[in-house]
């Protein structure tokens, strides 16, 4: 067991060594042995926060035609470390008519429902928390955990915009959460498992992106909404609730929501990847042929991970800072009008089509998906086309009706 | 003590203490939280019993939509009528009296059960449970029928609600 081919094994034999040698017994060292790991797992993610901080802000830099921060080190790479000392000594306030208690749990909650998302996240085929077999419902559930400290937070703070903005994201994640749970339905059905690692696996030879576009982009969208980032931040609408839920928080209560976000986005670039992207894996048995085969090394599959989620969260990233917040109406009716009957079409068809075209050579079975899909999105767009076109013509009558009153008047 | 035994006394003292705290509380919305507190314990039971389907299921459906709506109907609540006066009732000694009778009587029958004393037998790893219960509720002599008929029923009350919401169009 070399520690090249497999760390997580190899470093648990190390330390377990270690300990049975000091006198503890077997059950003792495993329950030291988790504990290091989940410590160390969420300091990899922690971390990698504090660096997302600085992505972000040089991402959205660019988009707006900026060079974003570039004094402190390298690239202005130091910069977060400025901020968050910023963060720390800045006053802790906590407002006269707040619930103290649940006004602190706000952002613990927060930041922890992001966090137990990292452990079924696989990192690679053998450095990964937990392969659960119901790890796509598990993602689902910490949802609701975030949902459950934006409430908290929104209503401990005792601040009508606070708790404006806790009602929306209610409205907002309980009506996303149905397009989100019908678009993981169908990587579900392709690979046949809810594992995360199982359907890295299937997606050996062909990524699901290519076998459902339609539900990367449900995904994609209902991701989004989870996440309350623009183009669905109604909880924190700057110009309408002056911050949302966390308008009263202060100092590092705050940066707990902040990094929670930030993290979170990244999570999901992370999911979008092992569930449409192939994750740590996906090199269309590339891995299989003798000169590649570091590429199913744990390292590099690490490395590959990494940076796929990044491309996720640089997509979530690119929607946020170019697209203008929708309305209330207009994103509850986008959802139940458009988005859950168009993810129930695709999952009927990704169902029926499957059986169907199981029997046939791969090369088939990918071109059919593929295609079913294009010719349902180009359905769709013809059905929006129709009734934009008939919206626009009913406004255009009001107001020629309108015109003739006016003239009427005069 | 084995250390399924020290998680089970532990969830189980947070489940307890949960409980009693949502009827206790003074606070409507700490109470509601209370009782998230008591249901993430049961699934938390659920996951040591190696129900993980069941666990997860526990927190979708109970914390994510269930307590999650309870905590926004409290929130619409007003909530100063509700943090005065006494928390219980004068004739409260009934209800006691008759919930005592029932634990105890729960009791004597949990405890002269034939399996009472039985260890939960560990699942082999190589058995999908996932996958026998999918099986299981749509394969026709198990539970299909039920199945379908708590799916038509939940079709039915969303139907309702549909109607009932969207008010009679004349």
């Amino acid at each position: 067991m070399v520690f090249v081919n497999d760390p997580i094994k190899y470093l648990d034999a190390v330390i377990r060594d270690l300990l049975t040698g000091w006198g503890l017994s077997n059950g003792l060292s495993t329950v030291i042995i988790y504990f290091i790991g989940i410590t160390v797992l969420i300091i990899f993610a922690m971390v990698l926060d504090i660096f997302l901080v600085w992505v972000e802000r040089k991402v959205v830099a660019r988009f707006q035609d900026r060079l974003g921060p570039n004094r402190i080190g390298p690239f202005g790479i130091i910069q977060p470390f400025a901020d968050i000392i910023k963060l720390i000594i800045k006053e802790d306030i906590t407002p006269g008519g707040a619930d103290k208690f649940l006004f602190n749990l706000g952002p613990v909650l927060a930041i922890s429902s992001v966090i137990i998302l990292w452990a079924i996240l696989p990192i690679s085929s053998k450095i990964f928390g937990v392969d659960l077999n119901v790890a796509v419902l598990y993602l689902v559930a910490a949802g609701a955990l975030g949902t459950l400290s934006i409430i908290v937070g929104g209503w401990a703070s005792n601040n009508k915009y606070a708790l404006l903005g806790a009602f929306r994201m209610v409205a907002n994640m309980i009506s996303y959460e149905i397009p989100m749970v019908i678009a993981l339905l169908i990587p579900t059905i392709l690979a046949d498992s809810m594992s995360v690692q199982g359907i890295t696996q299937a997606q050996g030879g062909m990524w699901f992106a290519f076998l459902s576009p339609l539900a990367l982009i449900i995904f994609l969208i209902s991701a989004i909404a989870e996440l309350g980032r623009s183009p669905f931040d109604l909880n924190e609408a700057e110009s309408e609730i002056v911050a949302g839920f966390h308008i009263e928080y202060t100092g590092m209560k705050f940066g707990l929501f902040y990094a929670g976000e930030l993290l979170h986005a990244f999570t999901f670039g992370g999911f979008i990847a092992v569930l449409f992207f192939g994750g740590y894996g996906g090199f269309f048995g590339l891995e299989k042929i003798g000169l590649f085969s570091w590429l199913s090394n744990p390292f590099v599959q690490a490395i590959v991970f990494l940076a796929k989620a990044m491309f996720g969260y640089w997509v979530i990233m690119w929607i946020k800072y170019s697209m203008p917040r929708i309305r209330i109406d207009h994103m509850l009716a986008f959802n139940w009008k458009f988005l859950t009957p168009l993810a129930l079409v695709v999952l009927v068809n990704t169902a029926i089509l499957g059986k169907v075209l199981a029997g046939f050579p791969n090369w088939i079975y990918v071109l059919g998906m593929f295609s079913s899909n294009i010719v349902i999105g180009f359905i769709t767009i013809q059905i929006l086309r129709i009734y934009g076109r008939k919206q626009r013509n009913t406004l255009l009558k009001n107001s020629s009706t309108n015109g003739k009153n006016q003239e009427q008047v005069a | 003590m084995t250390a399924d035994r020290i998680i089970f006394l532990l969830t189980a003292g947070v489940i307890l203490g949960s409980a009693i705290m949502v009827v206790v509380t003074r606070k409507l919305i700490h109470a509601a939280l209370w009782l998230v507190a008591a249901l993430f314990g049961v699934a938390i039971l659920y996951g040591i019993l190696q129900a993980g389907f069941l666990a997860v299921v526990q927190v979708v459906v109970y914390i994510g939509a269930i307590a999650i709506l309870f905590i926004f109907a409290v929130m619409l609540t007003r909530k100063e009528t509700l943090e005065k006066g006494t928390q219980t009732r004068p004739n409260w000694w009934l209800p006691g009296i008759l919930g005592l009778i029932i634990l105890i009587g729960l009791i004597i029958l949990i405890t002269g059960h034939i399996d009472f004393n039985r260890t939960a037998e560990q699942i082999p790893t190589n058995i999908d449970t996932l996958r026998l219960l999918g099986v299981a509720l749509v394969s026709p002599d198990a539970f299909v029928l039920p199945f379908e008929i708590a799916s038509v029923l939940l079709l039915a009350a969303l139907v309702g609600a549909v109607f009932v919401a969207s008010g009679k169009k004349e």
